[in-house]
């Protein structure tokens, strides 16, 4: 998911050096209202998606991850990192939020 | 750089397209060019799937399993509606329809099977099509047009009475046919039951009305343009106007005879999977004959071609195969049929038991070879068949009482009902709420194996403890043959190898990160539903020369406490044996109130519980509190909990708390395949309730100590199993040690020991480690002992985190936003 351009009403929030993330591991911020998760993967890639799970609101940043996929820490229910979507069961899905890594490797996240 | 080989696979089936994706799993496209020839002019499907689509609960889009533009996607060149004419093994060419010519290094038929057709004089018209009324019934596929047909429709007689002929005979019954199944053999499932059985399920079909007539065949199909009966060989005429063809398959093996490879009944090949006649051809699948048996189910051809994809691909370059065991289960409306593995005994040491009940419709057998179950009919009576089909599938330990293996009603559930007999809305799962009906639903809509059906639903990955009557429902349910589902070996669901050989290819290639280990064995990619089993196997492979990726850890063992529902952790601090000092008890109450931590609560461990700590106060709680870490989050040596022993207690025999200090002070947050409680109680009262504990010790008179294993009290029950009885602390470290090491290294990934030791048995394990037939005890003591050295305090990275945000919650809070 790419971030083209801020559309009237969003907002793109800079998370800072995705370095900052331990590889493979994941790590909540708050704005506001609204809390999310950030994921960096060991391939180098970074997710977003809410910081709560929907089945029992499991923290999402303390999950296993996976290339593509969060396994929640409470009940492993998997969700698709990209699309939020779940894997392999009915706890509903996660919403997840389009990043990108800019030229001095700061995590650029589009919120609503 | 070396040119790359050339892997050239004929068949694009269930066979051909697996061993390809298992191929591309181990990264086998980096090592070869890979070519496939397909009779069909589009990508693969799943065969099996098929009846979903005519249940309706599957489109036909969803059955592919691999589409066009996957094999352009993998580089594999896919040559679509080519047949393969010939193969010249000198220059190693196939040649196909339309002049195309492929060479190769290894060649890999996967051409599956056809239908048999008994040859029937007059069952086609003089320009081979068959006559109207006569089918040929092979795959689910082919019912509906047979029930179309049968709609109007009178009399069949279906050829070949095994166990898609019976199913199809259940099912022209049903629609309100008069059936009549011919079989050649002198019982219908000739294959899967003895005689005994075989007579008795003759019966048992003629009793729900359908006519069996074994021992004979069809000689002759009568009627003109359209079928109106069949002679048969005994001169007897059956009249019909339908006649349907189930009579087995049989490999298609003609290209491989012009190509002069050996074949029987299949293409020979050895536990290589190589051809007999030439080792750079290989056969997998229903086409492939191995020590003498050709496989017409779905399972063995996946073996095979993980198998081979292994060989070729590197990933395993001595894996062989074995053999399938394979079971079958009949379920026609009043029949009730399991046969697993050999049906009879094949030499004078193997153990048989049967019990026979013509009158009732029941009959039992079991075939035990070695104290392992090799084989089992149960017909008329499905109790106990899960239990059968453990031990058969996984060569489990069996009662010495082998007739409990025919009659486990009364040993095994007093006052239970069958989970087959309970309503839909009956709670399965207790952990996470599913109900009877919600299994039997995912089992309809096509989810076909345990892991499936656990998955969909979340039974069974609570506790675990009602995947056995998941497995029952799952059998009673299901419509297709029972196949097992090969993901219950794998140590992880990514990687396709038992523990033993995943050791040896960690081992192998000297692999010793998690990601080093997904990278080579699993295609590469991180899997997060395998990074935890893996870390824990890793660190008992390597010791201190593990490369510990903290990712890999799951979150307790990266903050080391463990997290609650909200998402705050519990703090357990070590207490030795539950005896605490007074100072010890202060600290940690103003430890509790400066923090206000919302609970303190007395544990089950004779520990305390600090509950509701964030994970950022988790350092600081850590300093305040000066002790270290009791391991209450983790999958290790936990607590060892004592009773007060003899220096104050009247009837103490032994110094259950200074032994009970000792073995836990040894033997500290050890990581362990599951969590390890243990107990040391000073006299047979056993107040510390040793006999149900991972490990107990009982003192008893003469000042000696009992030592008990596999004993459990959680969502299973369990009386340990005596070990052996010592004289001494000293050796009651030594065999707690070596009980220890060898669950380490034996114990599947959350294999608690009460699995463990019913799995190995308490015998074996006796031999193993006390009297040591293996000669690994001196081996396994040196192993633990440096492993127990090896022990640091987790805490101390309060102090000195291993990672500047090791603790933190939050990567940043933010103030504003900010524009590209």
């Amino acid at each position: 998911m790419k971030i083209t351009a801020p559309t009237p009403g969003n907002l793109v929030l800079n998370l800072g050096p995705a370095a900052r993330i331990p590889p493979g591991e994941g790590r909540s911020v708050r704005f506001g209202d609204l809390s999310i998760a950030v994921f960096r993967v060991r391939n180098g890639d970074v997710f977003v998606t809410d910081a709560r799970c929907p089945h029992k609101s499991g923290p999402l940043a303390d999950g296993t991850i996976g290339n593509r996929t969060i396994v929640c820490p409470l009940h492993a229910c998997g969700f698709d990192l990209e699309t939020g979507a779940g894997v392999g069961h009915g706890c509903g899905r996660v919403k997840s939020f389009p990043v990108e890594i800019n030229n001095d490797g700061d995590i650029l996240v589009g919120v609503d | 750089m070396k040119p790359k080989e050339r892997v050239v696979v004929i068949g694009n089936g269930m066979g051909g397209a697996r061993f390809v994706e298992e191929l591309l799993a181990c990264n086998g496209d980096a090592r070869y060019d890979i070519v496939m020839f397909g009779d069909e002019p589009y990508g693969n499907y799943n065969r099996i799937l098929l009846s979903n689509v005519l249940a309706g609960t599957h489109e036909p889009k969803d059955i592919f399993m691999n589409p066009l533009r996957w094999y352009a996607e993998n580089n594999i060149r896919l040559h679509a509606g080519v047949r393969v004419e010939s193969i010249a093994r000198e220059s190693k060419t196939v040649s196909g329809a339309g002049g195309i010519e492929e060479a190769y290094d290894h060649l890999v038929f996967a051409t599956g099977s056809r239908p048999f057709i008994p040859p029937t004089q007059g069952i086609a018209s003089d320009t081979g099509v068959f006559k109207e009324g006569v089918f040929v019934f092979r795959t689910l596929d082919d019912s509906l047009e047979i029930m179309k047909f049968a709609k109007t429709a009178k009399r069949a007689v279906v050829i070949g009475g095994g166990l898609l002929g019976l199913e199809a005979a259940r099912g022209l019954l049903n629609l309100g046919l008069e059936v009549h199944v011919v079989e050649l053999a002198p019982h219908p499932m000739a294959v899967q039951l003895d005689a005994g059985a075989g007579a008795i399920l003759t019966r048992t079909l003629e009793e729900i009305g359908i006519h069996v007539h074994a021992g004979i065949s069809v000689s002759m199909a009568l009627g003109d343009g359209h079928v109106e009966g069949v002679v048969l060989s005994d001169g007897n005429v059956e009249p019909c106007d339908m006649l349907v063809i189930s009579a087995g398959i049989r490999s298609n093996t003609q290209l491989a005879a012009r190509a002069d490879l050996a074949v029987e009944r299949g293409i020979v090949v050895g536990d290589d999977l190589a051809s007999v006649t030439d080792p750079a051809i290989y056969a997998i699948g229903e086409c492939a004959q191995h020590r003498g048996k050709t496989y017409g189910l779905v399972a063995p051809t996946w073996e095979q071609a993980a198998i081979l994809a292994a060989r070729l691909g590197g990933s395993n370059p001595t894996a062989t195969y074995e053999g399938s065991s394979t079971s079958t289960k009949l379920k026609v409306m009043g029949v009730d049929l399991l046969a697993i593995g050999e049906k009879e005994a094949a030499s004078e040491s193997d153990e048989v038991l049967t019990f026979s009940n013509p009158t009732a419709g029941v009959y039992k057998k079991v075939v035990v070879r070695d104290g392992k179950l090799v084989g089992a009919i149960l017909l008329g009576d499905s109790l106990g068949s899960p239990r059968l089909l453990e031990a058969f599938h996984r060569a489990g330990e069996l009662p010495e009482e082998r007739a409990d293996l025919l009659f486990p009603a009364a040993a095994e559930t007093p006052g239970i009902a069958k989970v087959e007999d309970v309503p839909d809305s009956f709670q399965i799962c207790n952990c996470n709420g599913v109900s009877k009906g919600a299994i039997l639903e995912a089992v309809k809509s096509g989810h076909n194996s345990l892991g499936a059906v656990c998955d969909t639903t979340k039974a069974g990955t609570g506790c675990g403890s009602c995947k056995t009557q998941v497995q029952a429902l799952l059998e009673a349910a299901s419509d297709a043959p029972l196949t097992e589902d090969p993901s219950v070996h794998y140590y992880v669901p990514a990687i396709a190898l038992g523990k033993p050989d995943l050791i040896q290819a960690i081992r192998k290639g000297n692999l010793r990160s998690v990601s080093a280990v997904l990278d080579a064995l699993a295609g590469g990619g991180g899997d997060a539903k395998s990074k935890i089993g893996l870390a824990s196997l890793l660190k008992i492979v390597w010791g201190t020369g593990y490369d510990d990726e903290r990712d890999a850890r799951f979150i307790n063992d990266r903050v080391h406490a463990n997290i609650q529902n909200d998402g705050m952790f519990s703090v357990v601090p070590r207490i030795l044996g539950g005896v605490v000092t007074p100072s010890q008890l202060r600290t940690i109450a103003d430890v509790a109130e400066k923090y206000a931590v919302p609970m303190v609560k007395i544990t089950g461990g004779q520990r305390i519980d600090l509950l509701g700590v964030s994970k950022a106060q988790l350092p600081d709680v850590w300093r305040d509190l000066g002790m270290r870490s009791g391991h209450a989050y983790t999958k290790a040596v936990r607590t060892v909990k004592t009773c007060v022993g003899e220096e104050f207690c009247r009837f103490g025999l032994g110094n259950s708390t200074k032994l009970g200090i000792e073995i836990e002070r040894k033997f500290q947050g050890m990581e362990t395949p599951h969590k390890v409680k243990m107990a040391a109680s000073a006299c047979p009262r056993n107040c510390a309730e040793s006999t149900t504990k991972d490990l107990g010790v009982v003192a008893i008179e003469g000042g000696r100590w009992e030592i008990y294993v596999g004993g459990a009290a959680g969502s299973s029950v369990r009386k340990g199993d005596l070990l052996c009885v010592v004289d001494n602390h000293e050796d009651v470290l030594k065999y707690t040690g070596r009980f220890l090491q060898y669950y380490r290294e034996n114990a599947k990934y959350l294999e608690r020991t009460y699995g463990f030791v019913e799995r190995i048995g308490i015998e074996a394990l006796r031999r193993i480690l006390i009297n040591d037939d293996e000669a690994i005890a001196e081996r396994l003591d040196r192993d633990i002992d440096a492993a127990a050295a090896a022990y640091t305090d987790p805490w101390a990275e309060g102090a000195d985190p291993v990672h500047p945000l090791q603790f933190s919650e939050e990567l940043v809070s933010i103030e504003a936003g900010v524009a590209l």
